[in-house]
């Protein structure tokens, strides 16, 4: 026996590759952003008092919660195409990634909203701050930046889950592969190399996400302590 | 006296806080039975009693935080009992600091500062930031503008949240035991700042265990015992109880 491992027809490709990296960061991309929404309206939800809205929040976030990704991303390209409605497969993928997405920050957010002092809401209630004064500038900030790791990893979680969407063929990092080595019959080379590139993209993103940390906590940069 | 005159609606002696027989309830815990005391304007009073006689329940209904269940609060000339009341515009007029300084941690003294009077008040910023600087000198920390509240003393975090509660220009100070949280070597600074605060003419309501220091500062003393006012008077009543349970607890010096 003896293992040869040919690279060249791989990398040959690299365009290609190339690629569906861009497009595997342009859906995480938008998940993120996306998700992020969602996650401070369904932790302001789930926090709100209200029954029914923090349940409403609760059971999506439960759904998503106990169902594989796959799964949603079928209900997602199904559900919209048996609305007459055509999308495409990036369309479907980003789409169907926020709303993955949105669930789990949703609870991280709460997380961090939750662990906010009363003493600091009473202390800005006192001042007179109106309620959403209140979230934006006591509980919010200071609450993200609580579980900014946290929400760091899942995101960067999302990115790698996102080559799940090569099933409704996304033309993503995942898809390029299965293309790839189906052409080359060097599968085992073509998902090492794509294996790689998925390391170098958890890289950009989490140093991408650290940049974004000291230009929002400027605390921890003047004081230096880490997040 | 002839019940048809009728009263001016604002006289101008009027107390600027005035609760009458005030009544609250935890649950089946009675907090308030029946608490009266009136401040008159650049008037200081001090309420002391027991750890769990209400002292804080009375101040915190004073600024809305808890909803009294019978009785009469006035602040201001506005009723703090009626169910309309604008709470926020209730509390521009009301300043209030409490036990453990509640500084806003990811803002710096500055922002702590300027955020109310430019969120609330709409100030500008240049102006609320000379507004800042000035209620800092007040409290002797200027040079803490750009510093973050981690690197105050718990002394002079408390002390600048006193002067964030300035910046809005209440028209009353309600002062929590502002220093039981301290270090007692870190207490005379921000007492000294309160008494330069009442030295101005600012109208306050503080609980405080510190004897002398609320001998020194009280026009008058109200001692609350079990919900109700059991004493109250001029200073002079720390030295000279009337009641059994005041002497107690001056004596015990709790
Ligand atoms: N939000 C609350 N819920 C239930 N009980 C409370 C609450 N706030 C205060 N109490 C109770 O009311 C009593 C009076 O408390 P407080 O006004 O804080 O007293 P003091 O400030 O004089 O120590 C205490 O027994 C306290 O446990
Ligand atoms: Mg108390």
């Amino acid at each position: 026996m003896g293992l040869v491992l040919d690279f060249s027809v791989v990398l040959d490709r690299w365009q290609a590759l190339l690629d569906g990296a861009t497009l595997t960061l342009q859906l995480a991309f938008i998940a993120v952003v996306c998700g992020a929404a969602i996650g401070v309206f369904g932790a302001i939800g789930r926090r709100s008092g209200n029954a029914l809205v923090e349940r409403l929040w609760g059971a999506y976030v439960e759904a998503i919660r106990n169902t594989p990704l796959l799964v949603q991303i079928f209900l997602v390209y199904f559900g919209l195409s048996s609305l007459g409605l055509q999308f495409s497969a990036f369309t479907v993928a980003a789409v169907a990634l926020t709303i993955n997405v949105g669930a789990y920050t949703t609870e991280i957010m709460r997380a961090g909203f939750d662990s906010i002092h009363k003493g600091q809401i009473e202390a800005a209630e006192g001042l007179g701050l109106s309620k959403a004064q209140i979230y934006w500038h006591v509980i919010i900030w200071p609450g993200i930046e609580r579980v900014y790791p946290a929400l760091t990893s899942q995101f960067v979680l999302l990115m790698l889950a996102s080559s799940v969407t090569s099933q409704i063929s996304a033309e993503e990092l995942t898809a390029v592969a299965n293309y790839i080595q189906s052409e080359t019959y060097r599968s085992f080379e073509t998902y090492i190399v794509v294996a790689l590139i998925y390391v170098a993209l958890s890289f950009i993103m989490r140093f991408g996400f650290w940049l974004l940390g000291l230009a929002l906590f400027p605390r921890r940069r003047r004081l230096g302590t880490p997040l | 006296m002839n019940a048809h005159v009728i009263p001016p609606a604002a006289p101008p002696n009027a107390p600027v806080v005035a609760l009458r027989d005030v009544h609250k309830s935890f649950g089946a815990l009675k907090v308030l039975d029946g608490v009266s005391f009136a401040v008159g304007r650049g008037e200081v009073i001090v309420l002391i009693g027991r750890s769990g006689s209400g002292k804080s329940t009375a101040l915190r209904c004073i600024d809305r935080f808890e909803t009294i269940d019978g009785g009469e609060i006035e602040v201001c000339g506005r009723r703090v009992d009626d169910a309309r009341l604008d709470v926020r515009a209730l509390r521009q007029d009301v300043g209030i600091v409490f036990q453990s300084y509640n500084l806003f941690p990811h803002l710096t003294i500055e922002e702590n500062i300027t955020l109310a009077p430019h969120a609330v008040k709409k100030v500008p910023k240049a102006e609320a930031r000379a507004l800042a600087a000035k209620v800092l000198a007040q409290v002797g920390l200027e040079e803490k503008l750009h510093a973050y509240p981690e690197q105050l003393s718990g002394g002079q975090q408390q002390r600048a949240a006193i002067a964030r509660s300035l910046a809005m220009q209440p028209k009353v100070m309600l002062f929590d035991e502002v220093t039981s949280a301290l270090d007692p070597e870190l207490t005379g600074e921000v007492l000294k700042v309160i008494e330069a605060l009442a030295a101005d003419g600012m109208t306050m309501v503080l609980v405080t265990h510190e004897m002398s220091f609320a001998r020194g500062i009280a026009d008058q003393v109200v001692f609350m015992h079990k919900g109700k006012v059991h004493e109250a008077g001029p200073a002079g009543i720390l030295s000279s109880p009337s009641t059994p349970e005041l002497a107690q607890f001056v004596g015990t010096g709790l």
